[in-house]
């Protein structure tokens, strides 16, 4: 069967972004047939929901009622699209504030994360290893569990219904991801270069800043790309928290789309689409340091 | 002479490994200082406590002087050379040699000189556009060098900054880090595991052991008074030629003895008595000074060739002239040049005066 073997030493080849040599392939006649549609059935099953929200998101309301379905034979529209950012629409907002909570919780999560990790991968320090587990196994539980503790301190803070509240939950949440991530990409940078600095003259903070700080960019970005996408897509504190129209953010926004007694089902699918799309984007521009960052920097102890 | 460097009494562990055990070492100012040892000696520990990257557990680090031991690296002002070369790898070579003149915050003119004059003297001027993963590892040294010529340190430390060198370059750089002691009259202290440095370049040398100072001297020094059985063995290639013996009037062995020169010891001594393979000849001129055994191996190196003796059981090396020609089992007799013998306490290990 295919199997996808890590060429030997990879975690060992360097920061981020570094090419490897692919590991060779063997020609291999056999199976390849049943390969092939295996992998178009698994294709056609994941790609499915997302190819129909499309069609729905571009159809006229009166085909995404008809039956049998028109799946090829449509005239498309870009009307639910343009209802998504018209001025009353009932998401638009919840983009807006999506933007503002995602992009401050990352902010918050790197500019603590980062000097975090360093100081982790530096320092000796007293248990580091049990104090970086603690960290980690904040992330052990499912949010669903501290959202009933967090909606009371919350209600007691004030900070119900607002958007520096997530900003708050979202970032906490971030945070030892980053912390994690961020130590493998700084254990990759040989810790010669800040003493050499430092000797240089500089202090060990300018030591940092000057010459590790350049060569942690690409980690950072992935990093901080992967806490934007858990901040975007987040649902369960979003929608606990937040009730008011004004401050809730898309994921909420659009869930309450559905549920009234006639549902726009373009502008779910639209508002959908467009609430992807961010995501995907991001996701491509960094694709070669996710994968980095997922086999270099979260996993490597 | 005034100390530029002291270490006074300096412990370091890491976890379980005790990587140095109470160090002394007192490094005169513009001396070339060289610290030789083994790979886990404890060397590169030393220059980085000095260099105030590590902090010492217990003891005193002393610049020209003062307690320097709280200090952080960038106050030391001492200059340093790392193995890795520890080049930022953002950097182009020029970035790289006039980090520690910004770091100083001096003008732009005054970097510019500084820069143009290590350029010449390490002529490294067609590099200074490059980054470093655009230079050859010698290239890369005489950059990391440069950035610690770039200023007038207290003193330059540098780290084996020759062993990722090919042998040729060595043997240049080598010669060059002398001519530019000489021309700085700077203190360099200088770690290597490689005894040709250590004896080419150095004013004075301390050998170290797991953490201990075996001993310090003049690379001649060391070479021809070793203060104990370690050094005589370590320093010197081939190594030293070791044979058990007891030692009063006479140095007896098993099958062989000699007069004693006037080693100082009592009654029955047990001892090591040791040769150097230059020390003994196999053109005999005087049979009472000379031991007695059989051709075990030859090896012609070009320059010389060394023939393996048995004697009594054991093994002795003897550098011949490269002309030598001898069969294996031949019954040979080697002359000693009791001048140059050494005689070894076998409990203690340490050398045995003569009177």
């Amino acid at each position: 069967m295919a199997t996808h073997i890590q060429p030997e030493g990879l975690a060992d080849k360097g920061i981020a972004g570094e090419t490897v040599d692919p590991p060779v392939r063997r020609e291999r006649k056999f199976g390849s047939g049943v390969e092939i549609l295996l992998l178009t059935i698994f294709m056609v099953v994941m790609l499915f929901p997302v190819i129909w929200m499309l069609e729905t998101a571009l159809k006229e309301t009166k085909d995404i009622y008809a039956v049998p379905a028109k799946v090829f034979s449509f005239s498309p529209t870009l009307d639910h699209f343009q209802n998504v950012f018209s001025s009353d629409s009932p998401v638009f907002k919840g983009f807006v504030n999506s933007v503002i909570v995602a992009g401050f919780s990352t902010l918050i999560a790197t500019v603590l994360g980062v000097p975090a990790a360093w100081a982790y991968s530096r320092f000796t320090l007293k248990a580091k290893k049990d104090q970086l587990f603690f960290i980690l196994s904040t992330r052990f539980m499912p949010p669903v569990v501290v959202v009933i503790p967090v909606f009371l301190m919350f209600r007691d803070l004030s900070l119900l219904d607002t958007r520096l509240g997530l900003v708050l939950v979202y970032a906490a949440f971030n945070l030892p991801f980053t912390i994690w991530m961020m130590k493998g990409f700084i254990d990759e940078v040989p810790a010669e270069y800040e003493e050499a600095a430092m000797l240089d003259g500089f202090s060990r903070f300018e030591a940092f800043w000057r010459v590790t700080m350049p060569l942690l960019i690409p980690g950072i970005a992935a990093t901080a790309v992967f806490a934007l996408i858990f901040s975007w897509n987040e649902f369960v504190f979003s929608i606990f928290l937040i009730t008011d129209p004004d401050t809730r953010t898309a994921p909420s926004a659009i869930a309450g789309l559905i549920g009234g007694t006639t549902i726009d089902w373009g502008l779910v699918a639209a508002s959908a689409m467009t609430f992807a799309v961010p995501v995907l984007v991001f996701a491509f521009l960094v694709r070669k340091h996710l994968v980095a960052g997922v086999t270099l920097g979260a996993v490597r102890r | 002479m005034s100390s530029a460097i002291v270490a006074e009494g300096v412990s370091k562990s890491f976890g379980e490994v005790e990587a140095l055990k109470h160090l002394e070492l007192d490094i005169p100012d513009g001396s070339f200082f060289v610290l030789l040892g083994p790979s886990g000696a404890g060397k590169t520990t030393t220059l980085r406590v000095i260099a105030g990257l590590e902090k010492p557990d217990t003891g005193r680090v002393l610049l020209n002087g003062i307690d320097a031991t709280g200090a952080n690296p960038a106050e030391r002002d001492l200059a340093m050379v790392f193995q890795s070369y520890a080049l930022y790898p953002k950097q182009t070579a020029a970035q790289n040699i006039t980090s520690p003149l910004r770091a100083r915050k001096l003008s732009k003119a005054d970097i510019d000189t500084q820069l143009k004059r290590v350029a010449e003297l390490l002529h490294i001027e067609e590099l200074l556009n490059r980054y470093p993963a655009q230079m050859s590892g010698g290239q890369m040294q005489r950059i990391a060098l440069g950035r610690a010529l770039v200023r007038d340190p207290r003193a330059f430390l540098m780290d084996e900054p020759l062993t990722n060198l090919d042998l040729k370059l060595r043997v240049e750089m080598r010669t060059e880090l002398t001519r530019i002691h000489r021309s700085l009259g700077r203190t360099f202290l200088y770690v290597t595991n490689d005894q040709v440095e250590a004896m080419s370049m150095a004013d004075q040398v301390a050998v170290l052991r797991q953490g201990t100072v075996q001993q310090v001297g003049k690379p001649t020094e060391i070479y021809d008074r070793p203060a104990n059985r370690w050094v005589a063995s370590f320093v010197g290639s081939p190594r030293m030629n070791l044979l058990q013996c007891t030692a009063n009037g006479k140095i007896e062995g098993e099958g062989w003895s000699l007069p004693n020169p006037g080693f100082g010891v009592q009654g029955d001594h047990k001892a090591l008595f040791g040769v150097r393979s230059e020390d003994l000849s196999l053109d005999v001129r005087d049979e009472a000074v000379s031991l007695a055994g059989k051709v075990y191996a030859v090896e012609p190196l070009g320059d010389r060739t060394l023939v393996d003796v048995e004697i009594g059981g054991q093994r002795v090396i003897i550098k011949a002239p490269p002309t030598a020609s001898y069969t294996i089992g031949e019954q040979v007799r080697a002359a000693v040049d009791m001048e140059r013998v050494h005689l070894f306490d076998a409990e203690s290990e340490q050398a045995i005066a003569r009177r």
